[in-house]
């Protein structure tokens, strides 16, 4: 397999050269940015396998990156990655088109694996992503109950897949998860892009509300 | 017969007026009868006081009732003229107030500069008093003496007595009608005996400069008052000021050192802990990011750092408040996931505290870098799973000191209800599940 080529996107150039020594050898790195509108110039220009997104930008939020650039290239992929953030956040830069969520305390091998995940076309929800996804999905927001839904089927979860975002959200690989559940990995892996696709698409009252506050949809 | 009938006759109505009487004193707060008879050394007792105190211990000590006590010591004072309430004084201050180790006269013996400011305040009075013998006024003469002892007796009190007796004795001291705050009953009361005593003041001088032209040594004594006060008014200042001085710097002593107990408590810790982890430089992000977000609650939000019981007040507070404090203290990363969110009850409580002992245990002997903390609050139940990838261990073989640990968390949450498993094996990691439900509390939108 060969390297994935990486673009970076985070206001602190601390944490960019820190990240850049970690990922050194994996992946290719092709580019950085600190703000909104010079990493959209510059990813057009060096169109990377997969950027990494910090969710907080001084020019705005890094979902106004992922639109930006998903209008004219949707080949080019995106994984967030951030400190601590509220979930609407979050959320708002996956159904902006972001593959997946990792948090800044991941190791350097554990990031290396989510990129070359995120390359591959999967989706990578770490432990708080799939929290947020169950709670914005969670059976106990009545206010969402009430309202007609449009598609079932996008608006809620299966049992299944429930059960594996719960463990991921225990803090389990896909692989400890499949072992859990007596499913293969690439099952894991199935149910996770359903998950995120749901995400994406679902018309649910609370994940269009969080979109709605950030100017999306 | 007939004399008894009588003398039964009579006494009826007496006993009558007996108890009348006794009734009404009872509503104005004097019992005859004894009461309990309190234990322990006599101490004034500063929740129950009109003055100092000194009648309500008492009370308390004997089993008397306040009023009775009260009206004892007023009228004794006032059948003799004024001088048994001396022995009040001296009570108020050789009995330590309740709480205090030392009396007031002791503390007062022990200060010196506080001897020295009433030794300064009793030469300008003997200043005044050599200038009313020249002036040939034996009222002032006789006045002098008992009003420098006073003097002096107030400067050592006033720096002796508690904060508490100082604030007490200033609302009473204070001048008439000048603070708004005081019932309006009291400032009247106080203006009364204020525009009495001005009243006396100048009958007596009229008494005493009867032949005199009134005016005439009035403007001596203000010449010579003015000119003392030329000659020493600096020093007097002086000393006045480094008594405020001394105040404000006790003041400052103290914040600066509650200050230093509460940065001790969480700056300097979290410093010591980023040296000695300072090979790995995430961590030592974290460590700053979670003393970052304590020192802006104590800052901006007036939590003080440290005191996590009884903050919060819903299940994802307190999660978030094992993330920081077990992050703080032992620097690995707690990587917390709430999913829903509800009041705390006693049970949850419990849980949480389980969950806290489990994730400080994983951070304490798994030796991983990172603890996973899920929560999820459903309907009928909150479940936490703690977990970490460090060494594990097997569950049938550990020393008895850590099961008994583990079977103590389990005891506490089955009493309620709840349940605990641990599940780990060597070199595999520890996880750890528990589980609440709930009663009634009702579940709560996420705070975002």
């Amino acid at each position: 397999m060969s390297k994935p080529r990486v673009f970076l996107v985070d206001d602190h150039s601390m944490f960019r050269s820190g990240v850049r020594s970690e990922l050194a050898g994996a992946v290719d790195i092709v580019g950085e940015a600190g703000d909104v509108a010079p990493a959209i110039a510059d990813i057009t220009e060096s169109l990377p396998d997969v950027v990494l997104l910090d969710v907080h930008l001084p020019g705005g939020g890094g979902q106004d990156v992922v639109a930006a650039v998903k209008a004219d290239h949707p080949d080019v992929k995106f994984l967030a990655l951030s400190a601590s953030d509220a979930p609407e956040d979050v959320i708002a830069v996956i159904r902006a088109g972001a593959r997946g969520y990792v948090t800044k305390t991941i190791s350097g091998s554990e990031l290396i694996d989510a990129i070359q995940r995120v390359a591959a076309g999967d989706a990578v929800f770490s432990p708080r992503l799939a929290g947020f996804v169950l709670d914005a999905f969670a059976a106990g927001h009545t206010a969402d109950l009430d309202r007609p839904s449009f598609d079932p089927e996008l608006d809620q979860l299966t049992l299944r897949e429930r059960e594996v975002l719960r463990l991921i959200a225990r803090g389990y690989t896909y692989r400890e998860v499949a072992k859990e559940l007596f499913i293969s990995v690439k099952t894991v892996e199935s149910h996770v892009s359903s998950v995120l696709r749901k995400l994406q698409l679902s018309t649910r009252h609370q994940l269009t509300r969080w979109a709605a506050e950030r100017r999306l949809n | 017969m007939v004399d008894q009938a009588n003398a039964a006759d009579s006494a009826a109505p007496r006993a009558g007026q007996g108890r009348g009487a006794a009734t009404w004193l009872e509503r104005h707060g004097i019992r005859l009868s004894r009461g309990p008879a309190g234990t322990g050394p006599l101490r004034r007792a500063p929740d129950g006081q009109l003055f100092g105190g000194v009648a309500a211990g008492l009370a308390e000590r004997t089993g008397f009732s306040v009023g009775l006590i009260r009206v004892v010591i007023v009228v004794a004072a006032l059948s003799t003229t004024g001088y048994l309430a001396i022995p009040y004084v001296l009570a108020w201050l050789f009995i330590p107030a309740e709480g205090a180790e030392r009396n007031i006269a002791t503390k007062a013996l022990a200060d010196k500069r506080g001897i020295g400011l009433a030794a300064g305040l009793t030469s300008v009075l003997a200043v005044a008093l050599v200038i009313a013998s020249a002036l040939n006024a034996p009222w002032a003469t006789s006045l002098a003496v008992p009003i420098i002892i006073c003097a002096a007796g107030l400067v050592l009190i006033t720096r002796n007595a508690s904060d508490d007796e100082l604030a007490y004795l200033r609302s009473l001291a204070d001048p008439a009608g000048l603070t708004a705050t005081a019932p309006r009953s009291r400032r009247l009361m106080r203006f009364g005996v204020g525009a009495l005593l001005m009243i006396f003041g100048v009958y007596a001088l009229l008494q005493g400069h009867e032949r005199m032209a009134l005016l005439k040594p009035l403007a001596g004594i203000m010449l010579l008052v003015g000119g003392v006060a030329l000659a020493l008014g600096p020093w007097w200042l002086r000393i006045a000021r480094e008594a405020v001085e001394e105040r404000q710097a006790r003041i400052r002593a103290e914040e600066r050192a509650e200050m230093a107990s509460r940065v001790h408590d969480s700056v300097l810790q979290t410093l010591a802990l980023i040296q000695r982890r300072a090979a790995d430089p995430q961590q030592v992000v974290k460590l700053a990011r979670a003393q970052e977000r304590e020192l802006r609650a104590w800052l901006f939000d007036g939590r003080p750092p440290g005191s996590m019981e009884g903050q919060a007040a819903t299940v994802a507070d307190g999660v978030r408040l094992i993330q920081q404090d077990v992050e703080a203290q032992h620097g690995l990363t707690v990587d917390a996931v709430t999913v829903g969110d509800c009041e705390l009850d006693d049970d949850l409580a419990a849980l949480l505290a389980a969950a806290r002992e489990a994730t400080v245990n994983a951070a304490k002997w798994s030796g991983a870098d990172t603890v996973s903390l899920f929560t999820e609050v459903e309907r009928d139940s909150v479940s936490m799973f703690v977990r970490d990838r460090g060494k594990g261990f097997d569950p049938d073989a550990v020393p008895d000191d850590r099961k008994g640990l583990a079977e103590s968390v389990r005891a506490r949450l089955a009493r309620r209800g709840g349940s605990a498993t641990i599940r780990s094996a060597p070199g595999q990691g520890t996880e750890v599940s528990l589980a609440m439900p709930r009663c009634a509390a009702e579940r709560v939108p996420r705070r975002s």
